[in-house]
């Protein structure tokens, strides 16, 4: 802390506003993890594109090669070719465009649901983690009840109960977030609570909400954020999971997993039907990860340098 | 003491800690003491003598599993132990202010200085930005804080500890409270850093007309600031005295053993005298007098009763069986009667 050269640099740094400085060394840090970065562009570039799809779809333009639900039976099967670029399904729907159009679903519902489980878990936390005593206790085992369900399981069992839709499948993966939220949430409050700055805000005569939202919440942000990047990547996998079991989109709806389910019975014949699809997945799920464990190593400040 | 008016009489205060397995530890067991105002009393004790824990009881910022069990704190006449959390939060920061021990970890990181401080505006005047930050930098100023226009943008990793200790100090002091608790606000300071927040403390006190508590175990540190001292051993109070007093004639043989254990430049010594033993774990305190262990002078009676804070001479308060009329030890122990 009194190092001098530290000390020296820290000042003469120090005429740039700190909090702008802080997110510049931040974004530097991250970079320097190529991975994360390429990662980060992947799904800047995935979202870009399934919302241009998306916007152009609803003022009735197709600009995928084909439309999205088009039959065009005699070329059932097709392998990738010019014409469809990641093959035709059973139904001679194209899947290059399928996936084009699909991809708003999965994020979609990768960011919704995640930021459902935020919105529960993260307040639930923090008045578990701030308040302790009964309050935490209460709180606590009903998420170690979510907990003890398997995930999926858990997500089945909310779809069975409020019917398989889209909507239903976002809540489903909602709620299935909001415990690792909680914890989450709950640990690092646990160890700001304990600092001496939060007695020194109380001794001020704060209350309660004003300690929660100006002096806890900065500094849990940084594990919510990254838990919510490597979260996302589930809730794509558990969406896509539960329309491949028929509970999630219902056809035509060219949501992924669904169209691996379409697939699933011509897998040895026309592998491509299942290939596409999954090796969407593949690509969306690990961007997520590398770009969360990239994010995880640039937030922490342990990892600094 | 006396005829002076007492801004604070804390009276058999009992804060206790009740752990899981259903045992209860006393913190503070019976702490009385009166702040009269506008002066500087001076809590001493060892490291677990329950001194923090009195200041933070005094505020009631006890938290889980601790508990104010007993006793009274009467500010300015009303009992605090009463107050429910809402009235103690008008009280907070805008009557009784506490800075603490640590200034590298008592700021939030986050934040500016100018922002913390003015966080003490927004509690408790509900002032609105451009008013608040005249205020800070007058503030600022206040505590001796060089270009304050320039340092309400920078953040607590920018400024040295006896910085930090002055922006702790503004940000207590911002609504001018009529008592400030001090917990050790110079143990984490450099001795020259120390001195000239002592310094500042006085002078602030002069101008504020503030009572302080000066909560700390550096005999020194109650030489330079404070007129009435509380010594405390194992959570009660031992002694209670004026500054001079105790220091020319401490005499519970505790108090003796504090200031025979610290150097001192007018005698010549080879060696300094130590108290023998550990402070009693508090588990196994002792039922008699907690000092009785490791006092001297310890007789049957000083191991089985505990002797109860007694008046004696003028405003001087002790707890020490010698000094009552059924010591049956050795006479001669008196020798610190003036």
């Amino acid at each position: 802390m009194s190092d001098p050269a530290v000390q020296a640099a820290v000042t003469t740094n120090a005429s740039l506003n700190p909090r702008v400085k802080a997110r510049k060394d931040l974004i530097k840090r991250f970079k320097k993890n190529k991975a994360a970065l390429i990662s980060f562009y992947v799904i800047l570039f995935l979202i870009v594109v399934s919302i241009i799809v998306h916007v152009f779809q609803l003022f009735g333009i197709t600009i995928t090669p084909h439309s999205p639900s088009a039959v065009n039976l005699p070329d059932r099967f097709q392998g990738p070719s010019a014409e469809y670029w990641f093959g035709a399904d059973h139904m001679g729907r194209d899947i290059f465009s399928r996936i084009l159009h699909g991809m708003i679903l999965t994020l979609g519902i990768g960011f919704v649901s995640v930021f459902m489980g935020a919105l529960v878990g993260v307040p639930l936390g923090i008045i578990s983690g701030y308040y302790g005593g009964k309050v935490d206790a209460v709180i606590m085992r009903i998420i170690d009840v979510l907990l003890a369900f398997p995930g999926i399981l858990l997500a089945l069992a909310i779809v069975s109960i409020l019917g398989g839709s889209l909507v239903n499948v976002t809540i489903a993966v909602a709620v299935y977030s909001v415990p690792g939220f909680a914890r989450i949430v709950r640990g690092s409050t646990l160890a700001t609570k304990k600092l001496e700055y939060i007695d020194a805000i109380r001794a001020l005569g704060a209350k309660d909400g004003r300690i929660i939202f100006k002096h806890i919440l900065p500094n849990v942000m940084s594990p919510i954020i990254v838990n919510a990047t490597l979260y996302i990547a589930t809730a794509v996998l558990t969406a896509a999971g539960l329309s491949f079991l028929g509970l999630g989109a219902q056809p035509p709806t060219p949501e992924w997993g669904a169209m691996l389910n379409d697939g699933r019975g011509f897998m040895r014949d026309a592998g491509h039907i299942t290939l596409f699809p999954g090796l969407a997945i593949l690509v969306v799920v690990l961007a997520f990860n590398i770009f969360g464990d990239g994010l995880r190593d640039a937030l922490d400040p342990k990892m600094k340098n | 003491m006396g005829k002076e008016e007492n801004i604070l009489s804390v009276k058999d205060l009992q804060t206790s800690f009740f752990i899981d397995d259903g045992s209860e530890v006393k913190a503070v067991d019976g702490v009385t003491f009166d702040v009269p105002k506008g002066k500087t009393i001076g809590i001493v004790g060892e490291s677990g003598s329950g001194k923090s824990i009195t200041a933070l009881s005094i505020l009631k910022l006890i938290d889980n599993p601790g508990k104010i069990k007993g006793g009274q704190i009467l500010y300015k006449g009303d009992n605090l132990v009463d107050y429910n959390e809402r009235k103690m939060r008008k009280i907070r920061g805008n009557q009784i202010s506490m800075i603490f021990q640590e200034p590298m970890t008592s700021l939030n990181p986050t934040y500016t200085v100018g922002e913390q401080i003015s966080e003490s505006y927004k509690i408790h005047q509900g002032l609105g930005k451009k008013e608040s930050k005249r205020k800070v930098i007058e503030m600022l100023k206040l505590v001796g804080i060089p270009s304050p226009e320039k340092r309400i943008d920078q953040y607590p990793f920018e400024l040295s500890g006896g910085m930090r200790q002055r922006v702790m100090i503004a940000m207590a002091l911002a609504c001018r409270p009529e008592m400030l608790i001090a917990d050790e606000p110079t143990t984490a300071l450099d001795v020259t850093i120390q001195a000239q927040i002592l310094e500042l403390i006085k002078e602030l006190q002069d101008e504020l007309g503030m009572s302080v508590i000066m909560i700390t175990h550096d005999l020194g540190v109650v030489a330079e600031t404070c007129d009435y001292v509380a010594v405390m051993y194992c959570g009660k109070v031992v002694e209670y005295a004026d500054v001079r007093t105790l220091f020319k004639n401490p005499r519970h043989p505790y108090t003796v053993g504090l200031l025979n254990s610290l150097p001192r430049s007018d005698v010549d010594q080879e060696e300094l005298i130590p108290i023998k033993g550990t402070v009693p774990s508090p588990d196994e305190m002792p039922t008699g007098c907690r000092f009785a262990p490791r006092c001297p002078f310890a007789t049957e009676k000083c191991h089985n009763e505990l002797p109860e804070l007694e008046q004696i001479g003028l405003g001087e308060q002790i707890r020490c069986w010698i000094y009552t009329d059924e010591w049956t030890g050795d006479p001669e122990v008196k020798v610190y009667e003036p």
